[in-house]
C-alpha cells in the first residue's frame, strides 16, 4: 500500500508551499471558469444568479440568527419570552421561499430547453470512452482516433518537474472548427466514463451500450481542457481531454491532412514492406515505448523491464505481438493496439527484434497484424 | 434492582457481568451504548481513511498510494462514515433516548434489539476485511455504479454480503424503533406530545424499512450479474447500467434522509434547553419531516442528470428537488425564530447546535444550486458536490450528533464533561472543517472531478489548504474521544436535570438513570 | 404495568414485515417498470418494436426527410469487425427503409457476440421503431465470416417537426459470459480474446 520511501518528504515541502507555488500558478479561481460557448455563457449567468439569491437569504436569515445570539444571551440579562409559534410567520416563511423558487425555475428551464436542442448540427463527433483513454470518430469525415495522456510518468512519479499542463495534455487533441455546431454523440467501450470540458460546458455520461447526445459551438479559437469526471477504475484521474478550436479553414485543412494520412495508412497496411522501411519507420515508432522502456530498449531495472535480450523480444513472434497489442494485465505495459496501426505495429516489433543487440532477423509485415486483432 | 415483581422479571435480575453482560445484553441503555461506541470506533476507523486520501491530495502527484489504493480509500471513507458512524450512531441515540423520551421501560422488542447491534460487528469485519483480499478492497466508489463494480474482484461480493447484512440490522432496528413508539407510549404520551426527537426517528424508520430492501434488491442484482449469468446491468447481456443508477438512487436519496433527520431531531431538542424557550412551530416542524421524507421519494434523478434524461425528466426532478428547500427552509426559520428572544447561554451542545442550523445551511443552499439541471452539469461530479454533501453530512450529521453527545452525556454517564475540552473540540472542529471543506466548492466550480488521486497545478493551492484543515479536523477528533472517556471515568456529578430547566421526560429521572426505568409509567401532564 | 399486550406487538411487526419483504420485491419490479417507462418515454434510446403492417398502415409524410444516421461500436473483448454498411439515408416518415451493417469475425475460432442498440436524440427514440433487427440475440460468427445484419425500420409521422436527424447506434458485446456451458459445447467456442478487460 506504501509506494513511497519517503511520506514526510511532502510535509517538509509544506513552509514552501504557498509562496513557491502562488507565484508560479496559483489561479485562486473562485467560480466557473470563463466560458467559451454560448450555454457556458448562459450557466455562468444562471450560476451567478442562483448564488447570489443563495448568499443574500444566507446573510439575512444568519444576520437575524446571530443578532438574537447576540442580543438574547442569559449573560446579557435577557429574559426568556415564551411564544411558541405564530401562523402568520409560518406562513409567510412559506410562501416567499416558493415564490423564490418559482423565479429560480423560470431561467433554469429556460436554459435547459436551449442545452437539450441538439438539431441542426454542422457535424457530429463520436466519442467512446475507454479504460482509459478518448476515442474521437469525425463522422462525416470518416476517420478517427485515440486520444491519450501525454504527460511522462515522470512527472507523476514526482522524478521530474511538472509541466505547465500536467495531467491536462494528450497525444491527439479534438480539433473543431469555431463557429459552428457540433453535436457529440458519446459512449463508452467498457464502463461509465463522463466526457466534460468546463469551458464548453459539456458533461455527459459516456455509457456503454448506449449513446447520449450533447452539443456545443465554441465561439473563441483556443484550447480548452478538461477531465473525465464519472469514476472509472484506476485510471479515472489519468484520461484528460483537450479540445483545440480552430477557424473552420484551418478545420478543413486539418480534415483534410487526417484523411490523406488515413488514406495513406490504408495503402501502406496492404502491401508488403521492406526491412529497412520497416526498421526506419519502427525506430520512430520506439518513441512510445521509449517512455518506459528506455530509447536503448534498456528499461529501467526492477521498475520497465528491458527489451534488449529480453525472452519476449528474442522469443515467438506471436508472444511478442500478443504483449504490445493487448498490454499485460496487472503491469503499467497497455494493450497497444488501438493507439498504433497494423504498419505501426509491424514495424515497432520488428525494429525491437532486431536492434538493442536482438539478432532475431524476424520481419513483421502490417498484414499479419492485421489479422490478431 | 427492586424490581422483581414485574412482569419481566427474568430479564431484570442475575444479568451476566464483564464481556458476557455486553453480548448478551437485551437493555436498552447497553444496546445504546454499545451503538454509540461503534459508531465513535468506526468514525475514527472511516476518518482515518480520509486521511489518507487528503495526504495523497496534498500535493499533485502520486506520493503515499497508488492510484487503485486510493479508490479503494475513497469507497471505504463513504460506506464506513455512512452505515458504521452515521447510522449506527443515530440508532445509538434511539436506543438510549426513545424509551426515555416516551416513558417507556425499554424497547418493544429487546432481543431483537441485541441481534441488530450484534449484526453490525460481523458486517463490518466482512466489509473491513475485504481490504485485505487479493487485489484489495471495493474501489469503484460507494455508489457500486455498474459495469463498473461487475469488473472488480472478490470485494465486491464481500462489499455486497456486508450491505445485506447492515441492511438487515438497519431495518430490524427501525422495526424496533415503529413499535415501540406506537405500543410503547406511557399513558397521555400523544402523537403530538412526542418530543421531536421521537417524531423525526419514527420518519426515519419508514424511511429506512421502504428503500433499504430497495437497495437489498440492488445489490442482489449486481451480485447474480457478477456470478449467476443475469444481465440486468451489463450491457453486453443487454442490461442497461443506468438502471442499477435509478434503483440506488431510489434507495440513496431517502438514504440521505436517514442520516439527517434524526440530527434535525437532536437539534429540535437542544436549542429549547439553551434558549430556554420551547421550541417554536411544533406541529410545522413535524410536518417538514414528513414533506421532507415523502418528497425524498420523487427526486432521486438529481444525482444523476448527466446521464443523459429526456427534457421532461431533467425538469420533473429538478422542480421537486427544488420543493425540498420550502420543508427545509421552515426547519431552518423554526430554528432561528426559537432563539429569538430566549434567554440564551452557549454551552458545548448549544455551540453544535448553532452551528449546524449555519453550517447546514451552507449545505442546503449548495444543494439548491445543485437541483438547477443546467448548472449541474457543471458541477456533477466535482469537489462541489464533495464540498456540498460533508456541509450537510459532517456539519450536519456528524455535528449534530457531537452536539447531542454533549447534551445527554451527563445523563448517561452522571458526570458532567469537561467543559473547556468541549469547548476546545468543538472551536476546532468547526474552524478546520470549514477550512477543509469550503476551498472544496472552489476546486469544485474550477473544475476538479472528484475520486481522483491526483490532480493539475492550477488546484494545488486549495488542495494544500483543505488537507491542512483536514489533518486538523482529525486530530480534533481525538480530543472528542478523550472527552467522552475522561466523562465516562469520573467528573463532576450531574443533577437529575443537568441544565436549566430543560423539557423532557429523561430529565425527570436521576443521572444516571438506573438500569430499569419507567417501570412504572410516567404520569404526562 | 402499561406494557400493550404482545398481540398487538406482533401484528405491527407482521406488517413491518410485509412492508419490508414489498419493498425488496419492489427493487425488482423497478425493471420491468423502468423498461416501460422507457419504451414509453424513449428514456435511454430504448425503442419501440412494431411489425411491417402497422408500420406503413398511418400513411407516408411526404412533406419532409428525416436523415438517419447509423454508427457502431465493437467492444475490446470481441474481435470482429462491425460496421454500418451506409454512413446515413434520408427517409420520409411513415416510410419503411432498410440498413444493414457488417460484421466481421477477425478471430481464428468461432465467436458469440450480442448487440445492444441505442437512438439519439432521446426525444426521437419512441418515433423510431424497427420491425427487423439483430439485437439482443446470440451471433455466432466462424472464423473469418463475414455476415450482413439487415435492420428495418420506420420512422413514426408524429416525430417531432424540430428533429431532423436520428442516429441510430448499435454496440456489440462478446456474449460469451452468458452462453451455457451446454451452448458452448454446440456453437464450439472458446474462450474469448484475452484482453477483455484491457
Amino acid at each position: 500500500m506504501l509506494r513511497s520511501s519517503k511520506p514526510f518528504a511532502v510535509l517538509a515541502m509544506f513552509s514552501m508551499l504557498l509562496t513557491a507555488t502562488t507565484a508560479v500558478k496559483a489561479e485562486w479561481g473562485l467560480n466557473l471558469p470563463t466560458p467559451v460557448t454560448p450555454i457556458g455563457e448562459e450557466i455562468l449567468n444562471l450560476h451567478n444568479l442562483i448564488m447570489l439569491i443563495c448568499a443574500v437569504i444566507f446573510v439575512g436569515v444568519f444576520s437575524v440568527m446571530f443578532y438574537s445570539l447576540y442580543a438574547h444571551r442569559k449573560s446579557k440579562g435577557h429574559e426568556a419570552s415564551q411564544f411558541s409559534h405564530s401562523t402568520k410567520a409560518e406562513i409567510i416563511w412559506s410562501v416567499i421561499p416558493a415564490l423564490i423558487l418559482v423565479g429560480m425555475a423560470i431561467p433554469s428551464t429556460a436554459t435547459l430547453i436551449h442545452m437539450e436542442d441538439t438539431t441542426e448540427a454542422d457535424l457530429t463527433v463520436k466519442i467512446t470512452g475507454y479504460q482509459w483513454k478518448w476515442r474521437y470518430d469525425y463522422l462525416d469525415s470518416g476517420f478517427h482516433f485515440y486520444s491519450n495522456l501525454s504527460t511522462d510518468r515522470a512527472q507523476i512519479l514526482n522524478e521530474a518537474e511538472k509541466g505547465p499542463n500536467y495531467l491536462l495534455e494528450v497525444d491527439r487533441e479534438l480539433v473543431l472548427p469555431v463557429g459552428k455546431k457540433v453535436r457529440f454523440l458519446v459512449t463508452a467501450n467498457d464502463v461509465i466514463h463522463a466526457w466534460w470540458v468546463p469551458k464548453l460546458a459539456v458533461k455527459k455520461d459516456a455509457i456503454p451500450g448506449f449513446i447520449n447526445e450533447i452539443w456545443t459551438r465554441i465561439d473563441e479559437p483556443g484550447t480548452y481542457r478538461g477531465q473525465c469526471a464519472e469514476l472509472c477504475g484506476k485510471d479515472h484521474g489519468f484520461m484528460p481531454i483537450v479540445v483545440r478550436a480552430v477557424p473552420p479553414e484551418e478545420y478543413d485543412a486539418w480534415v483534410a491532412e487526417k484523411q490523406a494520412a488515413m488514406e495513406q495508412a490504408a495503402a501502406d497496411g496492404a502491401r508488403a514492406w521492406g526491412r529497412n522501411e520497416l526498421i526506419a519507420k519502427g525506430k520512430e515508432v520506439h518513441s512510445t515505448c521509449a517512455v518506459c522502456h528506455g530509447a536503448d530498449g534498456k528499461g529501467i531495472p526492477n521498475v520497465f523491464p528491458p527489451i534488449a535480450g529480453s525472452d519476449v523480444a528474442q522469443g515467438p513472434v506471436e508472444q511478442h505481438l500478443e504483449v504490445v497489442m493487448n498490454g499485460r494485465q496487472g503491469t503499467p505495459m497497455q494493450a497497444f493496439k488501438h493507439q498504433l496501426n497494423d504498419v505501426e505495429l509491424a514495424a515497432v516489433i520488428t525494429y525491437q527484434r532486431n536492434s538493442f543487440g536482438n539478432a532475431t532477423g524476424d520481419l513483421i509485415q502490417p498484414a499479419d497484424v492485421s489479422v490478431l486483432r | 434492582m427492586a424490581t422483581a415483581e414485574t412482569a419481566h422479571h427474568e430479564h431484570h435480575d442475575h444479568h451476566p457481568t464483564g464481556l458476557m453482560r455486553w453480548v448478551t445484553t437485551t437493555n436498552h441503555k447497553d444496546i445504546g451504548t454499545l451503538y454509540l461506541l461503534f459508531s465513535l470506533l468506526m468514525f475514527m476507523v472511516g476518518g482515518a481513511m480520509a486521511m489518507v486520501i487528503r495526504a495523497e491530495l496534498f500535493q499533485p502527484g502520486l506520493q503515499i498510494v497508488d492510484p487503485h489504493f486510493f479508490n479503494q480509500m475513497t469507497t471505504m471513507h463513504a460506506l464506513v462514515m455512512i452505515f458504521g458512524a452515521i447510522m449506527p450512531g443515530f440508532v445509538g441515540f434511539a436506543n438510549w433516548m426513545l424509551p426515555l423520551m416516551i416513558g417507556a421501560p425499554d424497547m418493544a422488542l429487546p432481543r431483537l434489539n441485541n441481534w441488530s447491534f450484534w449484526i453490525l460487528p460481523f458486517g463490518f469485519a466482512m466489509l473491513l476485511g475485504s481490504l485485505f483480499t487479493a487485489g484489495g478492497g471495493p474501489a469503484g466508489g460507494w455508489t457500486l455504479y455498474a459495469p463498473l463494480s461487475i469488473q472488480g474482484g472478490m470485494s465486491v461480493d464481500m462489499t455486497i454480503f456486508a450491505v445485506h447484512m447492515l441492511g438487515v440490522s438497519s431495518v430490524l432496528g427501525a422495526i424496533n424503533v415503529i413499535v415501540t413508539i406506537f405500543n410503547m407510549r406511557a399513558p397521555g404520551m400523544d402523537l403530538l406530545k412526542m418530543p421531536l426527537f421521537v417524531w423525526t426517528w419514527l420518519i426515519t424508520a419508514f424511511l429506512l424499512i421502504a428503500v433499504m430492501p430497495v437497495l437489498a434488491g440492488a445489490v442482489t442484482m449486481l451480485l447474480t450479474d457478477r456470478h449467476f449469468g443475469t444481465a440486468f446491468f451489463d450491457p453486453a447481456g443487454g442490461g442497461d447500467p443506468v438502471l442499477f443508477q435509478h434503483i440506488f438512487w431510489f434507495f440513496g436519496h431517502p438514504e440521505v434522509y436517514i442520516l439527517i433527520l434524526p440530527a434535525f431531531g437532536i437539534l429540535s431538542e437542544i436549542i429549547p434547553t439553551f434558549a430556554r424557550k420551547p421550541l417554536f412551530g411544533y406541529v410545522s416542524m413535524v410536518l417538514a419531516v414528513a414533506g421532507i421524507a415523502f418528497l425524498s421519494f420523487i427526486v432521486w434523478a438529481h444525482h444523476m442528470f448527466t446521464v443523459g434524461m429526456p427534457l421532461v425528466g431533467e425538469l420533473f426532478f429538478m422542480y421537486s428537488t427544488m420543493l425540498i428547500a420550502i420543508p427545509t427552509g421552515v426547519k431552518i426559520f423554526n430554528w432561528v425564530a426559537t432563539m429569538w428572544r430566549g434567554s440564551l447561554t452557549f454551552e458545548t451542545p448549544m455551540l453544535f447546535a448553532v452551528s449546524v442550523v449555519f453550517l447546514f445551511t451552507i449545505g442546503g443552499l449548495s444543494g439548491l444550486m445543485l437541483a438547477i439541471t443546467p448548472a449541474d452539469f457543471q458541477y456533477h461530479d466535482t469537489y462541489f458536490v464533495v464540498a456540498h454533501f460533508h456541509y450537510v453530512l459532517f456539519s450536519g450529521a456528524i455535528m449534530a450528533m457531537m452536539g447531542g453527545a454533549y447534551y445527554w452525556l451527563p445523563k448517561w454517564t452522571g458526570h458532567m464533561y469537561d467543559e473547556r475540552l468541549g469547548k476546545w473540540h468543538f472551536w476546532t472542529t468547526a474552524i478546520f472543517f470549514n477550512i477543509t471543506f469550503f476551498p472544496q466548492h472552489f476546486l469544485g466550480l474550477a473544475g476538479m472531478p472528484r475520486r481522483i488521486p491526483d490532480y493539475a497545478l492550477q488546484f494545488t493551492e486549495f488542495n494544500v489548504i483543505s488537507s491542512i484543515g483536514a489533518f486538523g479536523l482529525g486530530i480534533s477528533q481525538i480530543l472528542f474521544v478523550y472527552v467522552v472517556y475522561k466523562c465516562i471515568q469520573g467528573g463532576e456529578r450531574a443533577t437529575q436535570e443537568v441544565w436549566d430547566n430543560p423539557r423532557g421526560l429523561e430529565w425527570t429521572l436521576p443521572s444516571p438513570p438506573p438500569y430499569h426505568t419507567f417501570e412504572t409509567p410516567p404520569v404526562i401532564k | 404495568m402499561t406494557i400493550p399486550s404482545n398481540k398487538s406487538n406482533t401484528r405491527i411487526i407482521l406488517q413491518l414485515v410485509a412492508l419490508t419483504v414489498f419493498m425488496f420485491g419492489f427493487g425488482y419490479a423497478l425493471v420491468p417498470l423502468y423498461d416501460t417507462f422507457c419504451l414509453a418515454f424513449g428514456l435511454n434510446g430504448k425503442t419501440g418494436v412494431t411489425d411491417n403492417q402497422s408500420a406503413v398502415a398511418r400513411g407516408i409524410d411526404n412533406t419532409r426527410w428525416v436523415t438517419v444516421q447509423f454508427t457502431s461500436h465493437t467492444a475490446s473483448g470481441l474481435p470482429w469487425e462491425f460496421t454500418p454498411g451506409q454512413h446515413s439515408v434520408k427517409v420520409r416518415p411513415g416510410q419503411l427503409a432498410d440498413a444493414v451493417y457488417t460484421a466481421q469475425n477477425r478471430a481464428q475460432r468461432p465467436v458469440v457476440g450480442r448487440a445492444t442498440y441505442s437512438v439519439a436524440p432521446a426525444a426521437a427514440a419512441v418515433h423510431f421503431k424497427k420491425t427487423e433487427c439483430f439485437c439482443f440475440t446470440n451471433q455466432v460468427l466462424n472464423p473469418g465470416e463475414l455476415k450482413e445484419m439487415p435492420v428495418r425500420f420506420v420512422v413514426d409521422k408524429d416525430l417531432p417537426a424540430d428533429i431532423h436527424t436520428i442516429t441510430l447506434s448499435y454496440s456489440f458485446f462478446n456474449a460469451e459470459k452468458y452462453l451455457s456451458a451446454k451452448d458452448k459445447a454446440q456453437l464450439g467456442v472458446v474462450k474469448a480474446d484475452a484482453d477483455g478487460k484491457s
